[in-house]
């Protein structure tokens, strides 16, 4: 098994995120550490700089409605088919987060960089999207390959503080396996610390078989995490639990108020009984 | 909104089948989040393809063969893998501009969308990007977005092997003309009329003298569409198969 300075309990874990960090999450459809995201609100985090790969859903509307955010870069925030997280958008507009408006591309290239360890990484098109305007960090330069004019965008890396994320088990060595949902694996690579939350730690060793090493965070990459099972819920893990659409929709109903959101949280997050 | 059609699915199914024509011959179409009309226009061309035409469907578990994460799709579409996107906008404009990210202002927008996903990006890589919005109304097809997220036209030396090919809405079917840079109305949906369409329109277009009706699917495609290629859609829209086709409900 994982040594215990590896897997400890959720609360530990939440307390490794400072306040004013920068954190990578993924998105509602790939492996969302939503039971860490509530331990994270009930410490009464502040400040977070949440990096939604590509985007956000869920956990930012909660952190953002909790006043645990100050800023978001992201290509979308949406609940998908429950419509656009509410939080957020009141949130905007109010002015009381900074928006980094992205494209999904620019994010994982800021990753890329990263995990390359290299300043930036050029990508192509965005030119002429009213995103450069307000990505000051964008850079646009001509190709030094190139015989005629090819301007191309730079991307800064983007290399988070925290990379956190749920994901289906580790083995005894604490490798992460995350099969397919490898923008998990550049998340690893490009964080600085990554926390994750898993349903179940199994006594094995998966990097001894092709199949499951070829979709697993090798130990190195994983600073600490917890055993946390339906640690997804409510938005689902594929492959284990499907998202919990009345909680979701539900959700999105109620926080379309500052006063419904609060009697959500207190609910749900703070477990308290409803007066 | 028509109030012409007699009802919401057949509109449905007459973007469905416009979409459909469009993806003929491709080898490869991409779909991204939120598309169930592109997703099953994709299916439907896919199978009367006899399955040449590869779908890459995003948010699915089946239809979609990406093992790289993230990235895979746009790493795809800057190599040329891909032959057709589709993307969608809060607003479109004449110059085939599109406005993911909001209204009334920047940073502050009075009404916020999500944002612009991979639009900014795609737009410029993939050769056959159709457009494609339900509501055909001045307060969507506009003389000018209030964001651009993603431009639909660029400068003559910028790199840009994609680009806008076609606007599908609930009234009608506009091609892009790249050189000219405007729409030209191709057709309009059976029960509509060239003065509904422009009436509708926030920008000007060019429209030929006699504007065709779009043609609707076949019979034998129709019943594919209804039977199996819903079944497939429900997959990854499992409240729009439902409305649309009654299925897994």
């Amino acid at each position: 098994m994982p040594t215990g300075d590896v897997v400890i309990d959720l609360e530990e874990l939440v307390a490794r995120i400072p306040d004013g960090a920068s954190i990578a999450i993924p998105p509602d459809y790939s492996g969302c550490a939503m039971a860490a995201v509530k331990a994270l609100i009930r410490r009464g985090c502040r400040n977070l700089n949440l990096i939604g790969v590509p985007s956000g859903g869920f956990q930012a509307d909660w952190l953002i409605g909790a006043g645990c955010v100050a800023s978001v870069e992201a290509a979308a925030m949406t609940f998908g088919e429950h419509g656009i997280p509410p939080r957020f958008s009141a949130a905007i507009r109010e002015g009381r987060i900074a928006m980094k408006d992205a494209t999904c591309p620019a994010i994982h290239a800021g990753l890329q960089a990263a995990e390359k360890g290299v300043p930036f990484l050029p990508l192509r098109g965005i030119l002429g999207s009213d995103l450069m305007k307000y990505r000051p960090d964008w850079k646009v330069v001509d190709n030094p390959f190139s015989d005629g004019d090819d301007p191309i965008v730079l991307i800064p890396a983007i290399r988070p503080d925290i990379a956190l994320f749920h994901a289906r088990a580790a083995d005894r060595h604490g490798n992460v396996w995350i099969g397919v949902r490898r923008e998990l694996m550049l998340m690893a690579h490009a964080a600085q610390t990554t926390l994750v939350t898993v349903e179940r730690i199994e006594d094995t060793d998966f990097l001894a078989d092709d199949a499951m090493a070829a979709g697993t965070i090798p130990a190195l990459y994983v600073s600490a995490m917890s055993v946390v099972p339906g640690g997804a819920r409510p938005v689902g893990l594929a492959g284990a639990y499907p998202a919990d659409t009345e909680v979701l929709s539900a959700y999105a109903t109620a926080a379309k108020t500052e006063d419904g959101f609060r009697r959500w949280a207190g609910e749900a997050i703070f477990g308290k009984v409803p007066a | 909104m028509s109030p012409h059609l007699s009802d919401a699915v057949s509109r449905t199914e007459i973007m469905i089948a416009a979409i459909t024509r469009m993806l003929q011959g491709l080898r490869h179409v991409a779909v991204g989040n939120s598309s169930p009309i592109p997703g099953s226009a994709a299916l439907l061309a896919r199978a009367l393809s006899g399955g040449k035409l590869r779908v890459s469907l995003l948010g699915s578990r089946t239809h979609n063969a990406f093992t790289d994460g993230g990235r895979e799709l746009f790493d795809c579409a800057a190599q040329g893998r891909i032959d057709a996107f589709f993307l969608s906008g809060g607003q479109i404009d004449g110059a085939a501009n599109i406005n993911l990210v909001g209204l009334g202002g920047y940073p502050q927008s009075k009404v916020r969308f999500p944002g612009s996903f991979g639009s900014a990006y795609l737009y410029h890589l993939i050769p056959r990007v159709i457009l494609f919005r339900e509501e055909h109304t001045p307060r969507t097809l506009v003389p000018k977005v209030d964001f651009i997220s993603a431009a639909g036209t660029s400068p003559e030396n910028e790199y840009r092997p994609g680009g806008p090919y076609a606007l599908v809405t609930g009234l009608c079917v506009f091609s892009f003309d790249r050189q000219r840079r405007q729409f030209r109305l191709q057709s309009v949906h059976p029960g509509v009329s060239a003065a509904d369409v422009r009436e509708a329109t926030g920008f000007d277009y060019a429209a030929p003298e006699n504007v065709p009706v779009t043609e609707p699917l076949d019979d034998g495609a129709l019943e594919l569409l209804r039977r199996d290629i819903a079944l497939q859609v429900a997959e990854t829209y499992p409240a729009f198969a439902a409305k649309t086709w009654g299925v897994g409900v």
